[in-house]
């Protein structure tokens, strides 16, 4: 059995989509961190079947639009005193700025390099993204 | 209003706004001598970093009918691009000089990204496979010249519906009016981008179909929109050959469609419309092309806040 104690004041993000996790644990640089960090992949879940969970022994910043396109299903929980005193509820942002990329090779993103790179939600239910300049659609993150 | 403002994409304007621009290049085409100093003291860039004839000679010739003048490059190898210049800085020094530019581009957005860097009025005059409004302008002119109004007509699109920018354009406009249906004939390769059939036909619920023969259909269409093969934006030729040569409406194919079904194309043609066609009275895509000066005349003004 794997156990994995709780933390006294750091950040929990839970239920988030199995195999999700990683992606996450990347984005926020975690493999960096000089604080314990725990990503758990498929953990139970009753309500998910399976989900992964990150603990960070530390307060750090999050970019809740960025695991809002990763994840919008995860919760981020912040812990003081070994106590949740904040529970924050992810959402699929309606925009996203230089989180994607383009990968069209006709738009002009591939070329000019200066500016940020803009995508706009069009389809919650899919999370499909539209490029501000060439309207090419993506889904850089599909519902599992 | 639309004084200072700027033509990327047709969502870019509402239909009310259209119609200021319609209703102006009718009155231009009844009586051009009345605008002939409108723009006296104004400039007109044209920055073509891609090749073009009706485009660049059509926004130029309007703004000499004006009574304006022009400056510009009809290459990208002619500008400072050609030394690795940006396009944001390329139209920021531009707008030291012009008053209002047009500007074409063979990447996707290329037009979207210089709006964001300037303040005078920028249109796009097509970009890579992606939008080209003034041809809609040019379509939508003609189209009401000749039947009144775009709305409760069945519209047939046929040929490169992937890359035809002036497809994608005039589809992103008639959406928003009642009573369209679209015939989109193309090979499976070539039918019109993702973005075009989810996020415009499908959400506005205009009745479509996809199909690969023309015959069959000619006989529903008010319209014939007609276009070229993009040879340009192949990244295999291989793929341009197999496909350049699948539509090809000729006199037989033309005996399908109605007496009342015109023949439109945003030109330049290579060989989807036979010559044998061109004396059809129901071919009129000279007469878009020569329709296409009087409406950028109409933009032109409306953009510099004359009319």
């Amino acid at each position: 059995m794997l156990e994995i104690t709780s933390i006294e004041k750091g950040i929990v993000i839970d239920h988030i989509t199995a195999g999700y996790g990683i992606q996450v644990f990347n984005y926020l640089n975690l493999d960096k961190a000089d604080y314990n960090v725990a990503l758990i992949c498929n953990a139970y879940s009753e309500k998910m079947g399976k989900k992964d969970i990150i603990k960070i022994n530390n307060v750090i910043d999050i970019n809740y639009d960025f695991l809002g396109l990763i994840d919008p299903n995860a919760t981020v929980n912040i812990i003081e005193n070994g106590k949740t005193i904040k529970k924050v509820k992810l959402e699929v942002p309606d925009r996203v700025e230089n989180i994607i990329r383009c990968k069209n090779p006709r738009c002009v993103t591939s070329v000019e390099h200066y500016f940020p790179h803009v995508f706009h939600l069009v389809n919650k239910e899919k999370r499909s993204y539209r490029c501000e300049y060439c309207d090419d659609i993506v889904i850089p993150y599909p519902n599992k | 209003m639309l004084k200072n403002r700027s033509l990327i994409d047709p969502s870019d304007f509402t239909r009310e706004e259209f119609r200021e621009i319609f209703d102006l290049g009718h009155q231009i085409v009844a009586n051009p001598e009345k605008y002939s100093k409108s723009c006296e003291g104004k400039i007109l860039a044209t920055l073509f970093y891609e090749p073009s004839t009706r485009t660049r000679l059509s926004f130029e010739t309007a703004m000499l009918r004006l009574g304006g003048q022009v400056i510009g490059f009809s290459e990208a190898a002619s500008s400072s691009t050609a030394k690795g210049e940006s396009i944001a800085d390329t139209l920021r020094t531009v707008e030291c000089y012009a008053d209002i530019a047009a500007m074409r581009h063979p990447k996707e957005g290329a037009p979207r990204l210089a709006s964001h860097y300037i303040h005078m009025p920028l249109i796009n005059a097509g970009d890579g496979g992606h939008q080209h409004p003034t041809q809609t302008l040019t379509d939508i002119l003609t189209i009401e010249r000749l039947r009144g109004n775009v709305e409760n007509k069945t519209y047939g699109f046929c040929g490169d519906l992937k890359f035809g920018r002036t497809v994608h354009s005039l589809i992103k406009f008639l959406s928003n009016y009642e009573g369209v249906k679209f015939i989109l004939i193309s090979p499976e390769e070539l039918r019109v981008p993702e973005y075009i059939r989810e996020e415009v036909i499908k959400k506005k619920g205009i009745p479509f179909e996809e199909v690969d023969q023309m015959e069959p259909y000619m006989g529903q269409l008010d319209f014939l929109y007609m276009t070229r093969v993009q040879r340009e934006r192949f990244f295999n030729e291989e793929d341009y050959i197999r496909l350049k040569d699948r539509f090809i409406l000729d006199k037989e194919k033309m005996s399908y469609a109605r007496p009342d079904t015109y023949i439109l194309h945003p030109l330049p043609r290579v060989n989807e419309i036979s010559t044998e066609v061109d004396d059809d009275p129901r071919a009129q895509y000279f007469q878009q092309a020569k329709n296409g000066m009087y409406v950028r005349m109409a933009l032109i003004l409306k953009l510099l806040g004359i009319y």
